[in-house]
């Protein structure tokens, strides 16, 4: 009878410890909505690499204290964010403040978890429109902008020395195709550039093919085709290394480091390593000359949609007192960034003569879910980063490949 | 709950003895069903963790496979029921039949070339020979490396132009292998890699199931004048069948999900030459900035009903194996 009575004990306990454990869970997530009603307003950004004790998290405390609340941030890895940020806004429980990468604005928008300026109250004022048009979708603005980060041409004086290339010599296609020729017969590597099969890859073959002057809702046409062309036309030559085929922006970095290549195509997250390298930085040129139109990156705020609308008023000042003036330049130069205004460029300017080609280069960039693509965006980009895979691994023509994701494009839109 | 059960158990049916005192009978009632509640008390934690942990999940995997889910409906949470709809479209994908064929071979030779490789090391080392023990040991690292860090090492030998094996191949006169960036060869090279990766665990099941094959069948076959590969294939095989059975069953699922090592080395790439049924899903789930859950819940659900399938295959030829 004794042990009996033990092993109904036990069975008790058990039972009730996981019942009080799911009661603890629940308790725990509860908790942070009461929080939120004594002032705390939560925040997330992609940054997790910047903790409380950090220049940036010690803004994003003062900016709250200014506001009166206690602002709660947490840093998530980029990649990770869309999907917590969905998960968050189906469960009603996003947080007030909320940072995400340009690209991905247009796809919570289209979720319908953000607000826009009209609910939130924000001002884009001063912004170039062309770095705030990846938060536009039909003529509602969801976020305002961080700052943006773009691509540019890095070059090794040495290399391009040896092989008596001037760098101020390439304006256009031709003449940076004819110094690779002459690198390579110096005996040195050409370029090399990120043509991997996700985003990234999209990202650095866009100022190709937007410095084609072609169009991502024609994917197929024969302008796109000859900036393909150009990239496989590097590969088989020689000019460009074939591992671009599974190069990050990172592992094309480290090839470029190497000191062997002439040029190597990256972003603006990379200049304080390129000057420690003693690179040089160009523009990359479009077609015919002048520079080319770049993808814009960097991160936006966005204010997600509250049950209690009276938060909005105080998650807006915090938004500004992070986003405007003094604090955004020091974030900005923090995280490498080019501010979002022109104003505020020239301030940037004025500490550092060096931010010249990457004022130049964000002031030719345009947002990829610009011009009303929003959403469209994702479909576009995946299809056109297969077929810049195809290409450059030979499993299809320049123009197959890009005539596929043309049709592959319409199919997805239409369904 | 409790009356229910009660009813159900077959000693309650029991004709009670004539003439029990009415007050012992209610005792022992009452005991049934406080025994019976300690029954439930019992279970419920692992039913709770069953149903949290593993029904639900299920559940929501394939309620995500049978509506139409956009970013939209994903958060309103209306999404419209369209029955297999996503399955047909799925199946008439231009990226499932390769993802099919691919998965295939990726599975059957990753679980071949293993379990032979395996077991030859197993029996090999099955014979003790001075620092057996320290090789055997050396035999396990790539199961204990964590598998980013094998698969991105591997992913820097195997480049292109600055790869090791590349070196290797040049050195000897081959010349260059675009291991990873060549529609032919990047199956092959997540293969090569795989393969690595999963003879330590082929090594140490077939090893343990070697010990349990006692020394005096050894002995007897020897006393008759067999040879070691007659002992091999006549007591060493058949004696290890059980095990080989799960050790196959085993790899079979273990090879179906993986994931890490293709996305670290080819991201499924060149153009799709390796995308696996797992690479595929994760691919349409969170592989772009849009995210179709639908799509990939339902190649996820493939996955699960071919794994299901091998199950109970294998769990019919175990039966018959018993009989």
């Amino acid at each position: 009878m004794r042990t009996k009575t033990a092993i109904r004990i036990g069975a008790l306990v058990a039972a009730a410890s996981v019942v009080a454990g799911l009661a603890g869970c629940s308790a725990q997530s509860s908790g942070s909505g009461s929080d939120a009603a004594k002032g705390t307003y939560t925040f997330w950004d992609p940054y997790p690499q910047y903790d409380a004790s950090s220049a940036w998290g010690k803004l994003v405390t003062q900016c709250g204290k200014d506001a009166g609340v206690t602002v709660k941030r947490t840093g998530y890895d980029t990649s990770d964010l869309t999907n917590k940020a969905l998960l968050a806004g189906q469960q009603g429980k996003s947080p007030d403040v909320l940072l995400v990468d340009n690209p991905v604005v247009s796809t919570l928008a289209q979720a319908g978890i953000l607000t826009d300026t009209g609910t939130n109250g924000l001002k884009t004022g001063s912004i170039s429109e062309n770095i705030l048009g990846a938060g536009v979708i039909d003529g509602k603005t969801f976020g305002v902008p961080i700052g943006a980060n773009t691509l540019a041409l890095y070059y090794n004086p040495k290399v391009l020395q040896a092989a008596g290339v001037d760098a101020s010599s390439i304006k256009d296609w031709s003449s940076l195709t004819a110094a690779l020729a002459k690198v390579k017969a110096a005996g040195k590597k050409g370029i090399t550039f990120s043509g991997i099969n996700t985003e990234e890859g999209s990202f650095q073959f866009l100022p190709w093919f937007w410095g084609a002057d072609a169009d991502l809702t024609k994917l197929d046409s024969s302008k796109a085709q000859e900036a393909l062309a150009l990239w496989k036309d590097w590969i088989d030559k020689g000019y460009a290394p074939n591992s671009v085929i599974q190069n990050t922006q990172t592992t094309s970095w480290q090839e470029f480091q190497s000191g062997d290549f002439a040029f190597g195509e990256n972003g603006t997250w990379q200049k304080d390593a390129a000057k420690q390298m003693g690179a040089g930085v160009i523009t990359i040129p479009a077609k015919d000359g002048g520079a080319a139109p770049v993808p814009t990156g960097g991160e936006f705020f966005t204010i997600p949609v509250q049950k209690d609308d009276a938060r909005y008023a105080t998650t807006k000042k915090i938004v500004e007192c992070l986003s405007s003036g003094d604090n955004v330049v020091k974030t900005d130069n923090t995280l490498n960034y080019i501010a979002a205004s022109s104003s505020l460029q020239q301030q940037q300017l004025a500490d550092d003569k060096d931010l010249s080609t990457w004022v130049d280069a964000v002031k030719a960039a345009r947002a990829r879910t610009g011009d009303n693509l929003g959403v469209k965006y994702p479909v576009i980009s995946e299809q056109l980063w297969t077929a810049v895979q195809k290409a450059e691994s030979g499993s299809a023509s320049p123009s197959d490949a890009l005539q596929a994701a043309q049709q592959a494009v319409d199919a997805k839109l239409t369904k | 709950m409790t009356t229910d059960t009660t009813s159900l158990r077959p000693s309650a049916a029991r004709p009670r003895a004539e003439g029990t005192p009415a007050s012992a009978r209610a005792r022992r009632a009452r005991a049934q069903r406080r025994s019976q509640l300690t029954a439930w008390a019992f279970l419920a934690p692992v039913a709770l963790y069953l149903l949290l942990f593993y029904a639900y999940p299920l559940y929501k995997n394939i309620e995500l496979s049978l509506r139409h889910y956009t970013v939209t409906s994903f958060v309103s949470g209306n999404a419209p029921f369209v029955g297999l709809q996503n399955f047909v479209s799925v199946f008439t994908s231009a990226t499932f039949a390769p993802a099919i064929w691919n998965t295939t071979v990726f599975v059957l030779v990753s679980i071949v070339v293993q379990f032979a490789l395996g077991l030859a090391l197993a029996v090999f080392f099955h014979n003790n020979f001075p620092l057996s023990g320290l090789l055997r040991a050396l035999f396990l690292v790539p199961w204990l490396l964590p598998l980013l860090v094998s698969a991105s090492t591997w992913s820097w030998m195997m480049n292109s132009d600055s790869g090791i094996v590349n070196a290797f191949l040049e050195a000897v006169g081959i010349g260059q292998i675009n291991w990873l960036t060549s529609p032919d060869w990047s199956l092959f090279a997540v293969l090569i890699a795989n393969i690595w990766i999963g003879i330590p665990f082929n090594l140490v099941i077939m090893y343990s199931g070697l010990q349990g094959i006692p020394d005096e069948l050894y002995e007897a076959a020897s006393l008759d004048g067999a040879n070691g590969w007659q002992r091999f294939w006549r007591i060493t095989f058949p004696l290890l069948r059980p095990v080989t059975a799960i050790t196959l069953l085993l790899g079979f699922v273990y090879t179906l999900k993986v994931f890490d090592i293709i996305w670290i080395m080819t991201k499924g790439g060149p153009s799709g030459s390796s995308t696996t049924l797992a690479i595929w899903s994760y691919q349409l789930g969170f592989g772009s900035l849009l995210p179709d859950f639908s799509s990939a819940a339902t190649v996820g659900n493939v996955l699960i009903v071919i794994a299901l399938v091998v199950g109970l295959v294998y769990a019919r030829v175990q039966r018959r194996l018993e009989v």
